[in-house]
């Protein structure tokens, strides 16, 4: 049998590494090959490692032959936005201001424990500047193409992440979400993206943007691949004040579990209004195949939202603020001048948002006591063309960029785990369904994405856009 | 009070000043439409009332 390594994931390309039917320099050789001959048209690397993939490869095969366990992600090649710090690599967080920085002494806390697993960094990744956007149109490194329609964006921030891995240039990729930035491009590129409990995994070595919601997840093509990454990227870290001590829980020998028993209810109200009605579909058509009828309100959506952007634009401000004073020449245009008002933000709408963010908590959280599972769409529309200033939801002409996030901020606010699945559509482009989650119960969401994706529901397959 | 007459143009030439923040005449024009966008979104949470014993929930462990 021969793996056709140009759609594998991540754990069938592993397992034929594992088992010596594939070399990591095979694996490696051929995802380079792929960067090279399709990433001219997505804009998704802004670095490939191609010298130091092939020398871990190259460790990792001579590790295999003299009989040590090489990891349960041998041979897999993945990369990373490019705020995850790469040891001997300079963290561009999306800005040509870091550009300027000494590269990274280590590799970020989730890139060595991928690492530590077998699998071999091939690349960093486009994104917004500072994380601070959702349609990854970048001033300094370009814009990233949607692999379903080049014209289109692929999401964002972390778009770079979620177009190499729905383009088939890699099996698995990181990304971080603090208002939808991995659920979005997910979602636009019709792939998998999981934003896991706030503090679930480390942000040790990640760029922040506003750490009282910034996450970091990955990106796959399959549930098992993500349930494996999660599972890979769990445990606590001293050099991240927020991760959790918990200890790490494991999803993957739960996947087979199914749906019996869980409670599963369809957000209502703000979660069915100002969209598409193919984004509503698509929600519907999840919640038929896993028999939800119920329908849950959550409270003051619209106002968690709006806490949600308040905090964030004065945390990204204040963290950007001397480079703000001393060069703000040197910002994207799409985010310098949402920085420097943020600075201006008074403190009492701050406080007042971080006050209702434990109000709202306590009320979802109350609502989890009746619930096991709820679905939202993720985007209010599948993928706008790039430069799409403007989009027209529910007959009312709102501004595209900002409304992207409408139905991923008000819950990233509070670090509910969600995940992203991928909705299919014959000749249409693919679009996004949230199963959110209680806090922790990440494994009921990969249970519950695992049986979609045994039910052909939601798949993820390479979408080979034609490279003229 | 006469801040009460302060207009969100005024408020941004003023803070920026106050917190030293230069502010281009090219840029400017973005962030006072910025800072008026973020003070509507503002209005929804300031405008909801909150129990007075409530308190945040910010990460710091002494």
């Amino acid at each position: 049998m021969t793996l056709d390594l140009d759609r594998a994931d991540a754990i069938a390309t592993a397992t034929a590494v594992r088992c010596g039917e594939l070399s990591a320099q095979a694996t490696v050789t051929a995802a380079l090959a792929r960067i090279q001959a399709r990433d001219a048209a997505l804009n998704s690397f802004t670095a490939v490692l191609a010298e130091t993939a092939l020398a871990d490869a190259d460790q990792l095969d001579r590790a295999i032959a003299a009989g040590v366990d090489p990891g349960p992600l041998a041979g897999v090649p993945f990369a990373v936005k490019n705020l995850f710090d790469i040891a001997g690599l300079t963290t561009l967080a999306g800005s040509r201001i870091n550009a300027e920085n000494l590269p990274a002494a280590k590799d970020a806390t989730a890139v060595a424990a991928l690492k530590w697993a077998g699998a071999i960094l091939v690349g960093a990744l486009n994104m917004d500047e500072y994380a601070y956007g959702f349609v990854t149109e970048n001033s300094h490194y370009g814009s990233t193409h949607n692999p379903y329609d080049l014209n289109r964006s692929a999401g964002g921030s972390s778009g770079g992440s979620a177009a190499a891995v729905a383009g088939g240039l890699v099996p698995l990729s990181l990304g971080s979400d603090t208002n939808g930035s991995i659920r979005v491009p997910a979602a636009l590129c019709g792939i998998f993206g999981l934003k896991p409990t706030y503090g679930r995994l480390s942000r040790a070595g990640v760029a922040l943007f506003a750490g009282s919601f910034d996450h970091i997840g990955p990106f796959t093509r399959s549930v098992r691949d993500l349930a494996m990454a999660f599972d890979l990227l769990q445990g606590p870290d001293i050099h991240d004040p927020v991760c959790t001590k918990r200890p790490p829980q494991a999803c993957t020998p739960q996947l087979a579990q199914g749906i019996a028993g869980l409670r599963i209810a369809v957000a209502d109200g703000y979660f069915a209004q100002n969209a598409m009605p193919e984004a509503l579909a698509a929600v519907e058509q999840v919640a038929q195949a896993l028999g939800a009828q119920e329908r849950v309100s959550l409270p003051e959506a619209a106002r968690a939202r709006a806490a949600a952007y308040v905090m964030t634009t004065c945390e990204g401000s204040n963290l950007h603020l001397a480079n703000l004073r001393s060069r703000p020449q040197d910002f994207d245009p799409a985010t310098r001048e949402r920085f420097l008002a943020g600075a201006l933000v008074p403190a009492t709408w701050y406080l007042q948002a971080q006050r209702f963010r434990r109000w709202y908590r306590d009320r979802v959280s109350e609502l989890f006591q009746t619930v096991d599972l709820i679905l939202a769409p993720t985007t209010p529309c599948a993928a706008p063309l790039l430069g799409q200033e403007k989009l027209v939801l529910d007959g009312v002409e709102v501004l595209t960029r900002p409304n992207l996030g409408l139905f991923t901020q008000p819950l990233s606010f509070i670090g509910l785990p969600i995940l992203s699945v991928p909705v299919q559509r014959p000749g249409a482009l693919p679009l996004g369904v949230q199963l959110i989650a209680a806090a922790y119960d990440e494994a009921v969401i990969l249970r519950a994405a695992a049986f979609l994706e045994a039910a052909g529901v939601v798949s993820a397959p390479v979408a080979l856009t034609p490279i003229s | 009070m006469s801040d009460q007459t302060l207009s969100p143009d005024e408020m941004v030439d003023q803070v920026a000043a106050l917190i030293d923040l230069p502010l281009d005449p090219e840029y400017r024009p973005g962030v006072i439409n910025n800072f008026r966008r973020t003070a509507a979104i503002a209005k929804l949470v300031v405008e909801f009332p909150l129990p007075a014993d409530l308190e945040a929930a910010p990460v710091f462990q002494p």
